[in-house]
């Protein structure tokens, strides 16, 4: 356990596992937690406890989610780029071959769901299902072995599971609404206005209720994409720290902690599969939907 | 459990994943993929192709080897009939040889024959006029019965 110092208690150790490091704008005036008050026009720092963060707003980074959110996407990146380099018509093997295999994965997915033509839809597919997958891998490593590293680093909190952080799942949910929003004027032009407005009820009487019905169903889907991640990553990851938190609990918990440490992380293998393909068939039906002109 | 800026970096991040998977990773993958596969197409094509062309040779070679068979046969049948007739032929001169041979020993012994029957005849002549001569030494005239017999050898 997490022992910073003084003794913890059980919340007080899920509340630091459950907070970014944050780097942030505090505001003008404001009394940071060794008494000092903040000179005019802000500063830029680390936060230091929940007030702190709260402080920042909008003006913050969490720099443990971004940081590990992009080194996982490099090591995607270079490990497929070492891949795309290396294959040829010639017999694969090892690890060409398993990156192969999830290609050919993605691509009959792909082919499955979306009939168009669109050369971004594959790759995007690719991307979304490796990136998530690898952030939620992140989850089945124990929770205090990083932030423990970081602590004796110097580095005050640590989160390590990206997907757990609402702005990277909802980042990516976002990005895929934005290309919803690009691909449904592309390709239906007017005929998407005539969507939003004409369905369900056809008639010009009820094109306020339409309107309506269509932009609040339009603006679910990128909540239930980004949401469903992020809710349960966070509830997996929630439950592991309190099975961590339950081997503080005594001698007598030790044997039960550890048994259900070991049924949650295999249980959860395959959880963050399955979040990880939902993502990316989500994404291929919205943006499918989004090519088919009624 | 703040949205913040962290969003934006993400959204950022999202775009030049996105776009470089795009650019440098999924086209190779898949054109590599897709030139196996009809590498692969090619390879099992060409060796139905083969297999096609293995039976129709051994068809073939079937059908050359009975042709062969067939004109073996007809060759020795052939062979077997000269054969005959030059035995034939050699048979019917070995024996008209033979004959030729045959008759010029006939012919010989003929004339040795004649000849002997000439000598003997000149000799018996002979001989009788000696026996005559001794006969009749005393009365008959030796050279006037000369002529007469020589006129009688001649007239034989």
């Amino acid at each position: 356990m997490a022992a910073a110092g003084q003794e913890q208690t059980v919340s007080e150790y899920i509340v630091h596992h459950l907070t970014n490091l944050t780097y942030g704008k505090l505001p003008e005036g404001f009394e940071r937690y060794d008494g000092e008050t903040v000179a005019a026009g802000g500063q830029w720092a680390f936060a230091h406890g929940a007030d702190e963060i709260s402080a920042m707003g909008f003006n913050a980074i969490h720099v443990d989610s971004l940081a590990w959110s992009i080194g996982l996407g490099v090591i995607f990146c270079a490990l497929f780029r070492w891949v795309a380099v290396r294959t040829s018509a010639d017999t694969p093997s090892g690890l060409i071959n398993f990156v192969e295999m999830i290609v050919e994965f993605i691509d009959t997915q792909v082919k499955d769901t979306f009939h168009g033509n669109n050369k971004l839809i594959a790759p995007l597919s690719l991307t979304i299902f490796v990136w998530v997958f690898l952030m939620n891998l992140m989850d089945l490593i124990p929770v205090d072995v990083v932030p423990e590293l970081m602590l004796l680093a110097g580095v005050e909190y640590q989160k390590i599971v990206p997907s757990t952080d609402p702005n990277i799942t909802m980042g990516m949910a976002i990005g895929v609404f934005v290309l919803m929003l690009f691909y449904s004027i592309k390709v239906k032009g007017f005929g998407f206005v005539r969507e939003l407005t004409m369905n369900p009820f056809n008639h010009w009487a009820f094109i306020p209720v339409n309107l309506f019905m269509e932009v609040v169903g339009l603006l679910a889907k990128p909540f239930s994409l980004g949401l469903r991640l992020f809710g349960n990553m966070y509830a997996g990851e929630m439950i592991f720290i309190l099975i961590a938190a339950l081997f503080s609990a005594g001698f007598i918990w030790l044997l039960p902690a550890a048994l259900l440490q070991v049924g949650w992380a295999i249980f959860h293998i395959l959880v963050i599969t399955l979040q990880a393909f939902i993502f990316m068939v989500l994404t291929i039906v919205y943006l499918s939907m989004a090519h088919e002109d009624h | 459990m703040n949205i913040n800026l962290t969003i934006i970096g993400q959204i950022l991040a999202f775009i030049a994943f996105v776009a470089f998977c795009m650019r440098y990773v999924w086209p190779p993958i898949l054109a590599a993929m897709e030139e196996r596969q009809q590498k692969i197409a090619d390879g099992l094509a060409a060796a139905d192709r083969a297999s096609h062309d293995l039976e129709l040779a051994q068809k073939e070679a079937v059908d050359r080897l009975v042709e062969a068979k067939k004109e073996a046969a007809s060759i020795v049948e052939s062979a077997n009939k000269r054969a005959a007739t030059v035995v034939d032929e050699a048979k019917v001169a070995a024996v008209a040889e033979a004959d030729r041979v045959k008759e010029l020993a006939i012919a010989e012994v003929e004339r040795e024959k004649a000849q002997a029957k000439e000598q003997l005849l000149t000799q018996v002549s002979t001989l009788a006029i000696a026996g005559a001569e001794k006969v009749l030494a005393a009365e008959i005239d030796a050279d006037k019965h000369a002529v007469l017999l020589q006129q009688l050898v001649k007239e034989q």
